[in-house]
């Protein structure tokens, strides 16, 4: 199946502004599940709320457009009631980490069969630029016109630390690695985290001085390094991608079949 | 005599009914005095192949039903008062993309955490207007154990018919009350299904386009047609749209479904209501007490009657104005400051005959409070 059969066209152009990262994520997201030659009958993509959550509009897959942060509880009530779907979740920084947070730890936890990709574009860009809990201090925002003083997560340790089995991290530059790793992370048996970053000229690259998509495009590339790579060994400071996690751990749909097969054995017997 | 008698709390006759509606998923988070319909259910689900899941917190739970219910599944979450309240923005979602789901809440004293372990009914008007913005709602409520299954049963029905969320007031009394309930036999009761799309594969379906009759087809997540959900306005195809004429026909459509039906979502019963010259209007367990009054006054031969409802959303008001027509006076029993009152002096000829007989301390509403009440309305004395 080629890459426009994946989309939905008829509701295109998207509403993206020009330069923004989120167009070249979804490129990514369509080329991952072309390459895996996925059924669109068996793809569920649940979104929130914000830029990001567009995205579930444009695809061709049966799509949910939540509310701002709920994303993954929806996703919840779709992957255990039919889990042979593949269940996707993309979510803006703001839904994932702020608002959705609490989501976002547990599903981790439960270590449930479906892929978080958190578009972070470091900035609420639908309500018009306010800072999020990934812009980190020192940022211009609407809603910190002195620069913020809250420090931000890190999605990858935080993913980490609260039980995901697949944590990965790319930009919107990298795109043919985006595609593997999305590719990757759906292919993965259990809660897998996929952070892009994603560049947003029009709130965060002109508040912040790093000029249009172009320019924010070669921040990605200059200040990230491949884990592993001598660059990142010279330069510690530099952000890392990669697959950080990739392991295996009981599934909680796959577990909680055997409390099915256990319950139904108990009342026979 | 029929075999299937049990012993049985309230909530756990909410559950009964609900499996017997065909409950398939179950999502919630422990809240008193609602837990024992998430205990139970974490037990007989996965025994019939169904899903319980105790999700991180009420707003999740409301959440993940939603989504199990677009897979095609029947679903329910339950809660009480703190609980009803984070619900209410997913409730919302689940008026505007129209998608069935139960909710039962076993109310508790509020506002806040308010009285966890004691009896109140103060959440019927949030019920209706919990979550924001225009839209209709059912509300069913039972005073017996009998009842809370048969309504339980009527909430999926009318949640499938309707395409909408239905909320089920229950009370703390009646959900931890014991008494009788003899569980019907399979096919006793009506159990409606899902209506599914006729449309086949590969022709283009429209989730949000109503037949004539005003119903909406629907098709599974994981099924032939792929379409879009959203919380937002949307055309027929469920796509975002701000289009004037959309916006109007959407909204108007979600309030007509339910209050074009008044009729056939009304669920009431009568009791000692013929000829009588005192009626009391009442509902859940406060209803237990106002039919225990005008039994007892009957047979002294005062012509006391009840109207009970079981249905409070939408508010059943030509029942009420026909109901009441001959009364010298109305007294609407119940456990708040007056939220069904209101409705009842709006619905009647002569609301300045219309009385609040209520109890706001946490204590079931007993016949002598009414009592008391009625003799001053009367003009018997204090």
């Amino acid at each position: 199946m080629a890459v426009k059969d994946y989309l939905r066209e008829r509701f295109l152009p998207h509403m993206w502004c020009p330069g923004c990262g989120h167009g070249t994520i979804l490129n990514a997201l369509v080329h991952a599940v072309e390459d895996l030659q996925l059924n669109k009958n068996e793809i569920v993509m649940v979104s929130g709320i914000g830029c990001s959550a567009r995205i579930s509009g444009y695809v061709d897959f049966h799509s949910l457009h939540t509310l701002h942060g709920r994303a993954l509880a929806f996703a919840t009530g779709v992957k255990l009631s039919r889990p042979h779907l593949k269940v996707l979740v993309p979510m803006g920084d703001g839904d994932a980490l702020a608002i959705g947070g609490n989501h976002f730890i547990h599903a981790a936890r439960r270590n449930i069969d479906m892929t978080a990709i958190v578009m972070n574009n470091r900035i609420y860009g639908m309500t018009g630029g306010q800072f999020s809990p990934l812009s980190g201090p020192g940022v211009k925002a609407t809603t910190a016109p002195y620069k913020t003083i809250d420090n931000s997560f890190d999605v990858v340790e935080l993913a980490k630390a609260a039980g995901a089995t697949f944590v990965a991290r790319s930009t919107a530059f990298h795109v043919k690695e985006c595609t593997e790793m999305l590719a990757k992370a759906i292919l993965h048996k259990g809660f897998s985290v996929v952070e892009i970053m994603s560049q947003c000229p029009t709130h965060f690259g002109r508040k912040n001085k790093e000029g249009d998509a172009v320019n924010m495009l070669g921040l990605y590339r200059d200040n990230t390094a491949k884990l592993g790579s001598k660059a990142l060994e010279e330069k510690p400071g530099l952000i890392p991608r990669g697959i950080f996690v990739e392991q295996e751990r009981p599934e909680y749909c796959e577990e909680y079949d055997k409390i099915i097969a256990y319950a139904m054995k108990e009342k026979i017997s | 005599m029929p075999k299937n008698i049990r012993f049985v709390q309230g909530n756990e006759a909410c559950v009964e009914g609900a499996l017997y509606a065909g409950l398939d998923f179950y999502a919630g988070y422990p809240i008193t005095p609602s837990t024992e319909i998430a205990e139970l259910l974490s037990e007989r689900l996965p025994e019939r192949g169904g899903k319980f899941i105790q999700m991180e917190d009420e707003i999740a739970s409301m959440c993940a039903i939603i989504g199990a219910s677009l897979t095609g599944k029947k679903v329910m979450t339950a809660t009480s008062g703190p609980g009803f309240s984070l619900k209410q923005e997913a409730i919302g979602y689940a008026c505007m993309a129209e998608i069935p789901c139960v909710i039962a809440n076993v109310q508790r004293g509020g506002p806040s955490t308010g009285n966890p372990t004691h009896v109140s009914q103060g959440d019927i008007n949030q019920a209706r207007w919990g979550t924001h913005g225009d839209h209709s709602i059912i509300a069913l409520t039972a005073s017996n154990h009998q009842d809370v299954f048969k309504m339980t049963v009527d909430a999926f029905n009318m949640a499938e018919t309707y395409r909408t969320p239905v909320v089920l007031l229950f009370d703390e009394v009646v959900g931890h009350m014991r008494e009788k309930l003899i569980v019907p036999e399979k096919g006793e009761l009506e159990i409606v299904d899902r209506l599914r799309t006729s449309v086949a594969k590969d022709v283009d379906y429209h989730p949000y386009l109503p037949r004539e009759d005003g119903r909406l087809p629907m098709s599974d997540f994981g099924g032939e047609h792929r379409y879009n959900v959203t919380g937002l306005f949307h055309d027929m195809w469920g796509f975002p749209s701000n289009n004037p004429k959309i916006v109007s026909g959407l909204l108007r459509h979600l309030v007509d479904k339910i209050d074009n039906n008044v009729q056939a979502i009304t669920r009431y019963k009568e009791h000692c209501l013929e000829g009588a010259e005192y009626i009391l209007v009442s509902y859940g367990s406060s209803a237990r007490s106002a039919i225990h009054l005008a039994q007892n006054r009957r047979s002294k031969g005062e012509k006391i009657g009840v109207l009970e409802l079981q249905s409070l959303w939408p508010f059943p008001v030509e029942l009420v104005k026909e109901k009441c027509a001959g009364a010298k006076a109305v007294l609407v029993v119940e456990m708040n400051m007056g939220q069904v009152l209101t409705q009842v002096k709006a619905a009647v000829k002569n609301p300045d005959r219309v009385f609040l007989a209520n109890r706001i301390d946490g204590k079931l509403i007993t016949p002598s409070d009414i009592k008391q009440l009625l003799r001053v309305i009367q003009g018997r004395g204090v």
